[in-house]
């Protein structure tokens, strides 16, 4: 076992210290704070989509208004960005209880279908809205008045907040994970008629869990305004985001606790770093290998890479 | 412009909606499989369209056919080497196995051809013409009809022959049907093969009239989900059906309300639907 807890203290040791570590290139700098970013996200849907079984293919929806809230905040009233965090995060719950009481009641893929659809209606609405930019889009302050902006040129107070708000998350997570909610959800997943029988009042906790984790994907939404100072139709609500955190929370494992995060540790570094070193010229061809080795791992290890420890725990446990 | 003419150009529209979705719900009916690839299939259609134009001069009429069968093994292809090994897992499995699939075609169509558009000579399918004060793309009503008489034959073939039978039945237990002397996994391919026929002659037939590019896919994925679950999963009638109704109500709220709202009815009206009736309109519960 000691073996063990020496391993987890260096990986701890590395996540504290990977900025100082990556201070000289910016690239690596900023991936840092990209995976964590991508975490966040997937770990917030992973409450829904993991834990309870009910695969939301909408989540930009969310991290849209995040964004949204916090650029509107700073647009029509001159806030800092970070304080429409708390102002998406409510919204979201609303939103959430708003999309979920009819969607939810749908099983497996009319869910998922469902929830594309919804995701592609905000899209479109608010291309059209002129209090969201339209298709333009908006931006955040172009130069930092205060801290209060989180404005940083380097990408390391990100990487710290970042960090933060996903060991605050992961920790709620488990704390769920390990509570009553954390069965409710785990029975509906498995079987709903089943826990529905056993006096688990199903619609209810599926809406909690939709709830929380519309939240803090909103959380995820607005923290990305403040890194980058700039959303769009596209890359606040568009559907290649949606899927992503689905495919990051798959790729990893969904339903456990770290697999969102492996899930992003594989991805974010995958399409950053061909992205920063191959150009657009490259890109494409990347792309394909990207597509490749989710299809690969798909293929060999359908419940994610999380599987393959479990695997050898297995083993373990049968010697 | 009157309301006539765009009711005829939303039924057009509608009948290749169906064509190109029918594949997606004959696979989803089925096996109970996402097709997150569906709309890089039909980009794949067009493009081989787009090649055979260009490397051999040839039209719809060589076109289509040289799409149906590649976009065929293709299917067949994603069948044996993918799609069988992760339809019995999670519903995640397929979406992350679909998806990566459809990344490595578009990238790789992205690779070979460019990110340019490419379009077909307008002249290719006979320019319009005017019918009973109603104008007609040439290159639509081809396109409609062949969706129209290919989404029925598909159907039919579902319905009142002996293969149609062994693939519902494989549909509905696939041990039972084994017992029965019905190889699941030939009928599965056969549903990937005919699948993929459909929705290559859909792309080719698009091709005519619309740009070809390798993200192209990704809107006419939407437009196949929303038809397939609006018609109810597995059923090509349906599937026929919300083609029809979407194509309408498309062309009507951009006649009426404006362009820009034309998907924002759409998707209203597919959530409504959903939630008034969950299994779609011929779904069964």
């Amino acid at each position: 076992m000691t073996g063990r807890r020496i391993l987890h203290l260096l990986l701890i040791a590395i996540v504290l210290v990977y900025p100082l570590l990556a201070a000289d290139s910016p690239v690596y700098g900023r991936l840092g704070a990209l995976v964590l970013l991508g975490a966040i996200s997937a770990s917030a849907w992973n409450i829904v989509g993991g834990y309870a079984g009910q695969v939301s293919v909408g989540h930009a929806v969310f991290f849209g208004i995040g964004a949204y809230a916090s650029v509107t905040g700073f647009v029509h009233l001159g806030l800092p960005p970070i304080a429409g965090a708390p102002v998406g995060m409510l919204v979201s719950v609303l939103v959430a209880a708003v999309i979920g009481v009819p969607t939810l009641r749908l099983s497996g893929h009319y869910f998922s279908m469902a929830t594309i659809a919804v995701g592609e209606l905000v899209r479109v609405l608010s291309s059209t809205s002129d209090f969201l930019g339209g298709a333009q889009g908006l931006g955040g302050p172009a130069m930092p008045r205060s801290v209060f902006d989180l404005s940083f040129v380097s990408a390391t107070p990100y990487y710290y907040i970042f960090l933060a708000v996903l060991v605050a998350l992961l920790g709620l997570t488990h704390w769920i994970e390990r509570g009553r909610m954390g069965f409710y959800l785990r029975a509906i997943k498995d079987s709903e008629r089943a826990a529905r029988s056993l006096g688990v009042s199903a619609g209810r906790y599926k809406l909690y869990a939709y709830m929380l984790s519309g939240a803090f994907t909103s959380l995820a939404g607005s923290l990305y305004l403040c890194m980058f100072g700039f959303v769009d139709p596209e890359s606040g609500f568009g559907i290649l985001l949606s899927v992503k955190i689905v495919v990051m929370a798959a790729l990893g494992g969904a339903g456990q606790l770290f697999g969102p995060l492996v899930g992003a540790l594989i991805l974010v570094p995958l399409e950053e770093l061909s992205n920063s070193y191959l150009g657009g010229q490259g890109a494409g061809l990347t792309f394909v290998v990207y597509g490749a080795i989710i299809v690969i791992i798909a293929r060999f290890l359908p419940s994610g890479l999380l599987s393959l420890l479990e695997r050898r725990k297995v083993v373990r446990r049968a010697d | 412009m009157t309301l006539v003419q765009v009711v005829v150009s939303g039924l057009l529209l509608g009948a290749i909606y169906a064509l190109f979705s029918s594949g997606l719900t004959l696979i989803w009916g089925m096996m109970n499989v996402v097709n997150f690839a569906h709309g890089d299939f039909v980009m794949l259609g067009m493009y081989t369209a787009v090649v055979v134009w260009t490397a051999l001069g040839g039209g719809p009429w060589a076109s289509v056919p040289i799409a149906a069968i590649v976009i065929a093994t293709l299917g067949i292809a994603s069948y044996f080497l993918l799609v069988r090994h992760i339809m019995r897992g999670p519903m995640l499995a397929q979406i992350l196995g679909t998806f990566g699939l459809a990344l490595f075609l578009r990238y790789s169509a992205f690779n070979v051809f460019g990110a340019s558009f490419r379009t077909l000579p307008d002249t290719l399918v006979g320019g319009s013409f005017v019918l009973g004060g109603i104008r007609f793309e040439g290159a639509r009503v081809l396109a409609g009809g062949v969706g129209l008489l290919v989404t029925l034959a598909l159907h039919f073939m579902l319905t009142r022959t002996a293969i149609g039978s062994r693939m519902l039945a494989v549909s509905e237990d696939a041990t039972a049907a084994q017992l029965m002397g019905i190889r699941p996994q030939r009928m599965q391919a056969l549903a990937w093969g005919l699948a993929g026929a459909a929705t290559g002659i859909a792309g080719a037939l698009i091709a005519t009239f619309f740009y070809t590019s390798p993200t192209v896919g990704e809107t006419l994925a939407i437009v196949a989900f929303v038809t397939v679950s609006l018609g109810g999963f597995g059923s090509v009638l349906g599937a026929l059906i919300a083609g029809l109704l979407i194509g309408v109500v498309e062309s009507v709220a951009a006649f009426e309300i404006g362009p820009v709202y034309k998907d924002v009815i759409v998707y209203a009206l597919f959530v409504l639907v959903l939630w008034v009736r969950p299994q779609g309109l011929m779904g069964k519960q």
